[in-house]
């Protein structure tokens, strides 16, 4: 081996090592940068949490407020008393009546893209609930306000503002969440099951009934739950429609209030640190709260959908 | 009973075909209804003109300049991020206890309601760290509310691509991070961009989470101004901005205008035409892309 020869493999072994020390600068940029990301997503939810926890437990740890009376009173005046419960019954009682109403007829429309037409059916729904989960909830409300509520008014009674007002908007609103989750719950149970009932002379509401829902009914029930979790949360839209009374109603078309509907009423025109703000952002905890309890409920079911 | 067995399936299927019809139409409904009360009120003057809250005829030119603006801020500070958090869930997670809590974040965050994110937004962004109401609070606070859908979306993008694309990288002799960024990003992009356009037809009709942190009002603007730093400036980052979204609901609610409903009919009418837009684009360029690369005839 001569100079040369030397000269070339030392070359040869620098530029290795530049190229190396390349892919080392690369590797090192790359895995930083997706970390830092990753920690981000971690610092805003512990940030959230953390604020939003410390606001909403100060009404009952400084400002005294028993918490017995926040869940339990009835009566919310802004000096005085703080009982939250009508605005709880309310978000309860929209969100429930919403998820009875939006339920079976997302079943029927995620069953119409499976199985009754697959194919041309999900051709036909997939866009229209698309746009349907597209139309912002301010619009929804607005729709509300100018057809629903007129017409409960006209041809129920009552005010037309109120808990069956809200719970109409809101299944409107979460039907393209609960139908989309049920479609693709449908679309993945195993191959054969199906075939297996039909050739056993089954029609096809009977497999239907007995086999595929059955088989899948977790994956349709976390639809469900994730759309009651979306009408829960929801503020603008039932906001314009329920009314805003700060009572426990006693029928559906008197006016009510919600936990989001009062903290968007209330919000702008209380003082930060005040007793009447603190208690507000205690409804924002309970809300925070039950978001807790939904994706948990979720997960439970998932568990349930492995076996 | 087979006869009643037949009657009943029967039954069933018409049972669920009307209830599917009737969806459709309470789309076409919802629609109609829309832009039948608000096209008539669209025009020139209404798209550029100030709001008006007391006397009829205002406009909503500085909201829809808002809504976009928005987006846009929103869109440079999630972008970024959202790819990034995706990436690493699709290429550098190890499937360990932190990449389960990791998602477990995410799915806790995107179901977050909207009204929380936005106190979040007042108490952090716009009292503690002093922005007040403002374009840059709003458009963090929609970056959170942003957020986890990117991860989401940009993780299936990558985890779509072949394996053999990845593999023939490393044949070559690439770093990781080179093949992610000139290998598997491109093939990914079509998917990433459906994804980002959806989101922003998302933000662009979010309300909630705007009311405490880019506020309620809009001052006077002056579109000759474009000094970032000059308070009527359209572009200055820490001044006040009222959405389209935002203003409907606050037409709706308290507003002393005459012709309040017909301003909130015509910008609702707005927003889902320019939503409307947004999923057309997303659905045009998912197929284009998806036609580009498997030269597949059409998409179900």
């Amino acid at each position: 081996m001569g100079q040369m020869g030397k000269d070339a493999a030392l070359n040869q072994g620098v530029k290795n090592r530049k190229r190396r020390e390349k892919h080392y600068w690369e590797d090192w940029i790359g895995r930083i940068y997706t970390s830092i990301c990753v920690v981000v997503l971690l610092v805003v939810i512990v940030s959230i949490v953390f604020f939003v926890s410390s606001k909403g437990l100060a009404t009952f740890l400084e400002n005294g407020v028993r918490l017995r009376e926040f869940f339990t009173g009835t009566r919310w005046s802004p000096d005085e008393s703080f009982g939250a419960l009508p605005f709880i019954t309310g978000s309860f009682a929209v969100t429930l009546l919403a998820a009875l109403i939006a339920g079976p007829l997302s079943l029927c429309a995620a069953l119409f893209m499976t199985e009754i037409l697959p194919g041309r059916g999900k051709r036909i729904l997939q866009p229209a609930v698309e746009l349907l989960s597209g139309i912002p909830s301010v619009v929804y409300g607005f729709i509300g306000l100018t057809v629903i509520v007129p017409f409960i008014r006209d041809y129920i009674g009552g005010q037309g503002f109120g808990i069956l007002a809200g719970c109409l908007v809101l299944s409107v609103m979460i039907l393209p969440t609960i139908t989309s989750i049920m479609a693709d719950a449908l679309a993945s149970l195993r191959g054969g099951l199906r075939e297996s009932s039909l050739a056993l002379g089954a029609t096809r509401w009977q497999t239907i009934y007995r086999v595929v829902i059955p088989t899948v009914l977790p994956a349709l029930l976390t639809g469900i739950v994730l759309g009651m979790a979306r009408a829960f949360g929801e503020a603008l839209a039932v906001q314009m429609v329920i009314g805003n009374a700060p009572h426990i109603p006693s029928s559906l078309t008197e006016s009510a209030a919600t936990l989001t509907s009062t903290i968007t009423l209330s919000m702008g025109n209380t003082a930060m640190g005040s007793v009447h703000n603190n208690a507000l952002w205690s409804m924002a905890l309970v809300l925070l709260a039950m978001t807790f309890v939904f994706v948990i409920l979720v997960r439970l079911l998932e568990r349930r959908n492995r076996i | 009973m087979i006869k009643r067995a037949k009657r009943a399936d029967r039954i069933a299927t018409v049972v669920i075909c009307f209830f599917a019809m009737l969806i459709v139409a309470l789309l076409v409904g919802l629609l109609g209804y829309i832009l039948v009360r608000g096209l008539g009120h669209i025009n020139w003057h209404f798209l550029t003109s100030t709001p008006q809250m007391i006397r009829g005829g205002g406009g909503i030119g500085p909201q829809l300049f808002n809504s976009v603006f928005l987006l846009i801020l929103t869109l440079i500070i999630t972008v970024p991020l959202g790819w990034g958090g995706g990436i690493y869930m699709a290429e550098y997670a190890r499937g360990g206890r932190l990449t389960h809590l990791i998602r477990l974040v995410v799915e806790v965050l995107s179901s977050f309601p909207s009204i929380v994110i936005g106190l979040f937004g007042l108490l952090v962004l716009v009292n503690t760290l002093g922005l007040g109401f403002s374009l840059l609070a709003g458009s963090m606070a929609l970056a959170v509310f942003n957020l986890p859908l990117m991860v989401r979306t940009t993780e299936q993008a990558f985890r779509a691509v072949p394996k053999e694309q990845k593999e023939a990288g490393y044949a070559l002799g690439l770093s990781k991070w080179k093949i992610i960024t000139s290998i598997l990003l491109p093939v990914a992009l079509p998917s990433l961009i459906t994804g980002t356009i959806l989101a922003s037809g998302r933000i662009f009709g979010e309300a909630a989470a705007l009311m405490f942190t880019a506020g309620m009002s809009s001052p006077p603007l002056d579109f000759t101004d474009w000094n970032p730093l000059s308070a009527r400036s359209p572009i200055n980052p820490l001044r006040p901005a009222e959405t389209l979204a935002v203003h409907i609901w606050k037409v709706n609610s308290e507003g002393l205008a005459p012709d309040a409903k017909e301003i909130a009919a015509g910008a609702s009418a707005v927003l889902v035409i320019l939503i409307l837009g947004f999923n057309l684009a997303a659905r045009w360029l998912g197929r284009a892309a998806y036609r580009k690369f498997t030269a597949a005839k059409r998409m179900d």
